[in-house]
């Protein structure tokens, strides 16, 4: 996949993806109108579907709502890109079927084309020609990647395997 | 095999001994969802096929984030999560029963020994009794309710040393305060923490969870306190770290010189010694929270408040953590002692912390807060600054208006009297 990057600084915390008085809706068309909206009113005005949100260290720092990673897959963000995850968010996202593509520190800059080939492992950065390998994904969460996420995957399988 | 605490409790679940960075699927004692939360697990679990709960006596679900509900939208998430419940069979902790965290400590839904996951980042709180418990989201929640198991990677444990006596003054807020400020946001991510030491022997419970459950804020799996001191309303099998244990690091702290601690905006890891701060002016003063809206919490801030009354430019809220939290204080004439100095309680929750209703700051506002996070925005509005604290700073400085250190306004009452 290719897109544009709308680049974040570090500890990017969940009230900043989605203020905790958004959150109380199962509509995510919903949450996606307010994601981003301390930290970037104008994201959703100036992002494009198939964009990536790329940040620096503790992408999704603090609570556990899953509406974090809803809103930013709703709102048309096709990967998150960050140096490191906090916990929750990067099991967040994979449950619900959002790439998150950990990278180590890097020098992507707002504006910037990047290219991501999840099952190579592989992240070029087309504007400045560089690349980057990414960190590899714990086998249980790779097969519920591959499956869409949580929910196909214990359709599937009933249970977890390891 | 010498392990950790949080080894040893996650050994005897998988039934084998585990080692730090193994993935394993683990089955798990109790699970719980918030009103934050459980809607989008009940979906996830309908869709992922729906029928019985693993355990319906074990699936524990409470409304407490936007309780009583705010308006019609989250009144029919409430709803609906009383209907699953009825349907299922399982436990619901309605409209004012409290903070999830509390409920499920007060209600021994979360023991010594146990794994306990809920779906909430403050869940890693029950590792003051013990617990082996973390925070997830909604659909790991799901899956939780469908097959009482989940996959967690063991996490290496980090041990810190709090040795020295507390200085009196000082509380396990401060502590944490601390402690949060010399880690950072993400200084233990993806890592367990065990507490232990002199200086928190003494603990009650409820300082023993204000210091667990901000685990999170240093990006903790879990985090776990020495049982050494822990008392409990019944009978329970402490489990005890091994001495030859291996740990990710050890850190040691000597608190003997301790002062009252404040975190500033806009993150919890920003943290400096009260005395920083001193006489910065406050329009809000907030109690309540998982991480201290507890009995011994407003009986802090009512040992403050006795017999004066707050400035007037400032409004005071307390939520207290839990109706028997607010029973007691009723029973013991803490609430009269704090409604008199001009407190105003509203319903046991966690509304002002997460910004849902019960107290959004205004414009420009400035909030001295008991809570655990002050991130830009988290109380509501992302124009206002929340500085955390211990009740008694929240207290002392819902007093004087501006942020004060309570031993300054307790010498006064005792030069006074």
């Amino acid at each position: 996949m290719k897109g544009k990057v709308h680049l974040y600084g570090d500890h990017v915390d969940t009230d900043q993806i989605i203020p905790g008085a958004y959150t109380k809706t199962l509509d995510v068309d919903e949450l996606a109108s307010h994601v981003f909206e301390y930290l970037d009113p104008d994201f959703r005005t100036r992002m494009n579907s198939g964009d990536f949100v790329v940040a620096g260290e503790d992408f999704g720092c603090g609570s556990s709502r899953e509406q974090a990673p809803l809103a930013l897959k709703a709102a048309g963000v096709a990967a998150v890109v960050a140096s490191s995850f906090a916990r929750i968010f990067y099991r967040n996202a994979i449950n619900i079927g959002l790439s998150v593509v950990e990278i180590g520190p890097h020098e992507i800059e707002n504006g910037s084309e990047l290219e991501i080939d999840l099952k190579a492992g592989a992240l070029t950065d087309l504007t400045a020609q560089r690349t980057y390998p990414t960190a590899k994904i714990p086998a249980v969460m790779l097969d519920i990647l591959n499956e869409g996420g949580l929910v196909p995957y214990l359709k599937k399988h009933g249970d977890y395997q390891l | 095999m010498s392990q950790t605490a949080v080894e040893k409790i996650l050994s005897q679940h998988v039934g084998q001994p585990v080692r730090p960075d193994e993935l394993v699927i683990v089955p798990v004692d109790a699970i719980m969802a918030s009103d934050a939360t459980a809607p989008y697990a009940i979906r996830a679990f309908e869709e992922m096929g729906g029928g019985e709960l693993w355990r319906p006596d074990k699936v524990i679900l409470v409304i407490d984030h936007a309780a009583p509900a705010p308006n019609q939208r989250i009144s029919n998430l409430h709803r609906m999560m009383r209907e699953f419940a009825q349907e299922k069979g399982c436990r619901l902790y309605d409209v004012g029963a409290g903070i999830c965290h509390q409920v499920m400590v007060e209600n021994r839904h979360a023991q010594p020994g146990e794994v306990v996951i809920g779906a909430d980042s403050h869940s890693c709180a029950y590792g003051a009794v013990g617990a082996f418990a973390t925070g997830v989201g909604s659909t790991d929640l799901a899956a939780l309710m469908r097959t009482g198991k989940t996959w967690l990677k063991i996490p290496p444990t980090i041990r810190i040393e709090l040795t020295g006596r507390l200085p009196a003054g000082t509380v396990a807020k401060d502590v944490i305060l601390f402690l949060v400020g010399q880690l950072g946001l993400s200084g233990a991510s993806y890592q367990a923490i065990e507490y232990t030491g002199e200086a928190i022997d003494g603990l009650t419970l409820a300082g023993r969870m204000t210091l667990a459950s901000m685990s999170v804020e240093m990006g903790a799996k879990a985090g776990i306190v020495d049982p050494r001191g822990l008392e409990l309303p019944y009978r329970f099998e402490p489990v005890w770290a091994d001495k030859q244990a291996h740990y990710a690091q050890v850190l040691r702290f000597d608190l003997s010189n301790l002062s009252p601690q404040i975190s500033v905006p806009h993150s919890p890891d920003q943290v400096v010694p009260l005395e920083d701060v001193q006489g910065t002016r406050v329009t809000m003063a907030f109690i309540g929270t998982c991480t201290n809206g507890r009995f011994e919490d407003l009986q802090a801030a009512a040992a403050v408040l006795k017999g004066r009354s707050i400035a007037p430019h400032v409004r005071m809220i307390i939520a207290p953590a839990s109706r028997e939290v607010f029973n007691q204080a009723l029973q013991e004439g803490v609430v009269e002692t704090l409604s008199q100095a001009g407190a105003t309680f509203v319903t046991p929750g966690c509304g002002p912390c997460v910004g849902t209703h019960l107290g959004v700051p205004g414009d420009e506002e400035v909030v001295i807060s008991s809570a655990n996070r002050n991130f830009r925005g988290r109380m509501g509005n992302p124009n206002a600054r929340i500085y955390l604290a211990s009740p008694a700073v929240v207290a002392a400085t819902a007093l004087c208006g501006v942020i004060t250190d309570p031993g300054q306004v307790m010498e006064n009452t005792a030069s006074s009297s």
